[in-house]
């Protein structure tokens, strides 16, 4: 904005001496505008005459509002205080204590911006202004002069013509600049590999869990199960029996434990005995698949008797227990694992081994 | 000693000079108060991402105040009977007792989470309009490519936002983020590994995304809404086409006051949208969904409407997966990862493109209406098209359930839907923008069709044309060149009836004049109306 005095102007936008005493204040405006190559094409009231009718009326309107505004406010502030906000068990007055905020806050803000918006629109003088741009200008002195100068700035540097700096400034500061990467990847890296049962391949039915010994199928209480707990055509959530087994720091291994009718437990048999991993996996019509789904990991929890399918409800992919948990349909590329099953003297359910497959997301690396 | 008489109607005059005189301010605050900005309904939808912006900080900051971003095991023992007693992380709990032990928190909460709703729906349909009338052309392309990164953190700040309260609908969808990691290839594993410190869940992500969605993200937020806000204010606001209206000029009014009022107002208005539905609407009552449980899930969990897209793309993904020798990339990785980074990266190179394709390195300051660009909206009506079915797929499960519907077909009509549908939005929309150009073409040529049908000498019937011009000597109308800018089809647009009479109960004062469109000369007076002439 650096239009003076004394710049060529548009014939009929002469410049004003705004020291002029005789001129009004909207004279020494329009001279603010016509320095910012602003032209004013029209600019008259909304209302004929001063204090019309049509103005005093609009005027009351906006008083209402801001009223409106200040009384829903006020509402506000003595519900806030004064209405009981406690949750209570069952019908209370304080279900309502959210929603009265809200309608007041809204009164009040509505009021408030209503007011304001008729002010401009219906009260304040109409007027439409024509104000130049610049950025289509052609390219003037000042780019070639600022192109000029960088390259000026480059050329006192001369680092082309100091190859030894060049080599120098790269070898310098290239272990600077991964000086300043490494704390955050060093500290946030986390080997997923460690150790020979890494964390991450195995569940909590792995023996090294529990010291060795097989681990006990349980319930979410902690309670194992014996095969009669299911009944036919039932299932059960079941987590390994060890400390905080049933809790999210063993995410892996929540397990579904279904008891099959008999020809159904049959066919399941027959297929799981002709695949090397889930042979033998099955205890008598009892079987055993991974809740976790292999595609994006929510529990496949939507057990399907009748057809004997199993629903994961985040992307809907179905599963076949009778097949060996294989995805008949939806994004799941890969199987359930299967659990492989035993009960031990006590009577009780336990996991043989671990998880034979890989429990959960598909990842690169699978095993 | 005498005291000096302080002159009070002298005071400001002598307190901003001496401002000036220190900061020079008074030439760059003329030019502000002076700016003039050019005014139509849709140049506000982005300001309505802007004040939500503004009620997601004030309410957001409240919110930390009570909120404790800690995965620790604590035993509820709060207000809330039928959680008391359940093991939950202390992010849960805190949660809970924002919601019914803190005076109107959960209020706030729901404020916070409606307004950030608002937030992504206001910038994609600010992003139409942008798009569809050519905003985005030179000089604006770098503020779309901003503005198409700050989708993608309002998303992340979205999802990192609703992941905090630990319940089980955003643990899901913790799990659901762990696992598009893992499939990445390669680097899955370390990558999962490092974000969570470990095994999903591990004990550190809340307080990793907390500071993400408090910190981190909002700050560029605020830097790139800064960026953007300033780069339209000193590209100044493009305008449609219309009388005095030219590339090199802006026509409208003043910033101070019409302009700076009209603002404020529709910002209090956008505050009281958001207060109004936080009061009424319920949104996201987390001591429904009890504390996260990697063995529970319930059907119907659905995440924010501006992620179900990707949701939905995950469900229509075949489950295609990827040998590689001996290592696999699972069917998640295409969509999660491939189709996210596609989605958000593609669009920000648009503008470039375009101008490649059109060999255009003009200067756009006008904007162009959709129809004026037909492969354009049919690009943009492509998008959009995968965008509502990706979406609606993000919530097959529910439109099955409710209406019946196998999921099986659901699934299958969002797979074939996704591939037929975007074309045949394209062909449909620019057919439909070919046509809207011809009858804007007709009606220059011919006139307004005035209802009025003349039965000619032999016979023929016609109707007569109102002429939107000057006409020749056989009173034919002379051909009018089009102006990019609405032409008037009904004889009411070009003040054939009687404009409305002002008043609620009772007329006021004089009738307003007849609404004219911009791109016409005015109105012309009541004889000449009368000169009707066929059209043909």
């Amino acid at each position: 904005m650096t239009i003076t005095h004394d710049e060529p102007t548009e014939a009929g936008r002469k410049p004003v001496d705004v020291n002029d005493p005789r001129l009004t204040r909207f004279e020494i405006v329009k001279e603010g505008l016509r320095r910012e190559e602003i032209e004013i094409i029209t600019y008259e009231s909304q209302f004929q005459g001063h204090n019309s009718k049509a103005e005093k009326r609009v005027v009351r309107n906006i008083a209402l509002l801001f009223l409106i505004s200040g009384a829903g406010a006020l509402a506000f502030l003595v519900f806030y205080i004064a209405w009981p906000w406690r949750y209570e068990l069952g019908r209370s007055a304080s279900d309502y204590y959210t929603a009265i905020l809200g309608l007041t806050l809204a009164v009040a803000l509505f009021g408030l911006g209503f007011a304001i918006l008729a002010w401009a629109k219906k009260l304040l003088p109409h007027e439409v202004l024509i104000q130049q741009r610049h950025d289509g200008a052609p390219p003037s002195d000042d780019q070639l002069i600022t192109g000029q100068t960088m390259a000026f700035v480059a050329d006192e540097l001369s680092v082309q013509r100091r190859p030894l700096l060049k080599g120098a400034i790269g070898l310098g500061l290239a272990p600077l600049g991964l000086v300043a990467a490494a704390p955050l990847v060093g500290g946030l890296i986390q080997n997923p590999h460690k150790g020979d049962e890494p964390m991450m391949f195995r569940t909590g039915f792995n023996p090294v869990t529990n010291g060795g010994k097989l681990v006990r199928l349980t319930r979410e209480d902690g309670t194992p199960i014996r095969p009669e707990d299911v009944s036919t055509g039932g299932q059960m959530t079941v987590f390994p029996g060890i400390p905080h087994g049933a809790t999210n720091e063993y995410a892996d291994s929540p397990t579904l434990l279904i008891h099959l009718r008999s020809d159904d437990a049959e066919e399941t048999r027959r297929n799981a005995d002709a695949d090397p991993r889930n042979k033998g996996s099955m205890w008598g019509d009892s079987v055993a698949y991974s809740k976790i789904c292999t595609h994006a990991g929510c529990p496949a929890s939507l057990y399907e008797q009748q057809t004997n399918r199993l629903l994961c409800p985040c992307h809907q992919s179905q599963f076949m227990i009778t097949r060996n948990a294989q995805p008949i349909f939806g994004p799941a590329s890969r199987r359930l694992p299967m659990l492989p099953l035993d009960v031990d003297e006590d009577g009780f359910f336990v996991a043989k081994s671990d998880y034979k497959d890989t429990v959960g997301p598909d990842f690169w690396e699978r095993p | 000693m005498k005291r000096r008489k302080v002159d009070l109607a002298q005071a400001p005059v002598t307190f901003a000079k001496g401002v000036d005189e220190r900061f020079q301010a008074s030439t760059p605050l003329r030019a502000v108060l002076n700016k003039v900005f050019p005014d139509h309904w849709s140049f506000l939808l982005g300001e309505i991402a802007l004040f939500s912006f503004i009620v997601l900080l004030l309410t957001g900051v409240f919110l930390t105040l009570f909120f404790d971003p800690t995965m620790k095991e604590v035993a509820y023992d709060g207000a809330y009977p039928a959680l008391r007693g359940t093991e939950m992380s202390g992010a849960y709990a805190s949660t809970l007792d924002l919601s019914f032990e803190v005076r109107g928190g959960l209020f706030m909460r729901q404020m916070h989470h409606w307004a950030a709703l608002l937030f992504m729906a206001a910038i994609v349909v600010h992003m139409a309009r942008i798009f569809f009338t050519g905003a985005f052309r030179k000089p604006r392309e770098t503020n779309w490519a901003i503005g198409i990164v700050l989708f993608l953190l309002g998303f992340l700040a979205g999802f990192s936002g609703y992941s905090l309260p630990d319940d089980g609908l955003s643990g899901t969808g913790l799990r659901i983020a762990s696992a598009i990691m893992l499939s990445l290839p390669v680097i899955g594993t370390w990558l999962s590994a490092s974000i969570f410190g470990g095994e999903f869940p591990g004990h550190l992500i809340i307080g990793r995304f907390y500071i993400l969605h408090v910190l981190l993200i909002p700050g560029g937020l605020l830097a790139l809404i800064s960026i953007h806000v300033g780069l339209v204010f000193k590209q100044k606001h493009t305008q449609w086409p219309g009388p005095m209206r030219t590339n090199t000029n802006v026509v409208g009014e003043r910033m101070f006051p019409r302009y700076a009022m009209k603002q404020g107002g529709f910002f209090m208005s956008v505050f009281g949208v958001v207060a109004l539905m936080a009061g009424l609407f319920q949104i996201n009552p987390i001591w429904l969904f009890g504390p996260y449980k990697a063995s529970e899930v319930s059907a119907a969990s659905q995440p924010d409407w501006y992620v179900m897209f990707m949701d939905g793309l995950v469900r229509l993904m075949p489950a295609w997966q990827l040998y590689i020798f001996d290592y696999s990339i699972p069917p998640l990785f295409w969509p999660a990862v491939v189709g996210l980074g596609a989605l958000t990266t593609v669009p920000m190179f648009y503008p470039w493109i375009e101008a490649r394709r059109l060999k255009d390195k003009q200067v756009h300051n006008l904007l162009q209406r959709p129809r004026d660009n037909p492969e354009r909206v049919g690009i943009g009506a492509m998008a959009f098209t995968f965008f509502i079915v990706a979406t609606l797929s993000g919530g097959n499960d529910v439109i099955a359930d409710k209406f019946h519907i196998s999921l099986n077909a659901m699934t299958w009509a969002g797979r074939i839907g996704l591939l037929i549908l975007p074309p045949l939005a394209y062909f449909i929309s620019v057919r439909i923008c070919l046509g809207l150009q011809q009858h804007d073409r007709e009606v220059l040529a011919h006139g307004v069709e005035t209802g009025i049908i003349r039965r000619l000498p032999n016979g023929q019937f016609v109707e007569v044309h109102q002429p939107l011009g000057p006409v020749d000597d056989h009173g034919h109308p002379l051909p009018l060149e089009y102006g990019g800018w609405v032409v008037p089809k009904k004889m009411n647009r070009v003040g054939a009836l009687a404009p409305a009479i002002k008043g609620f109960f009772f007329p006021v004062e004089k009738p307003a004049e007849a609404p004219v469109s911009p791109a016409l000369p005015p109105v012309s007076a009541k004889e000449e109306r009368e000169e009707i002439t066929s059209g043909r």
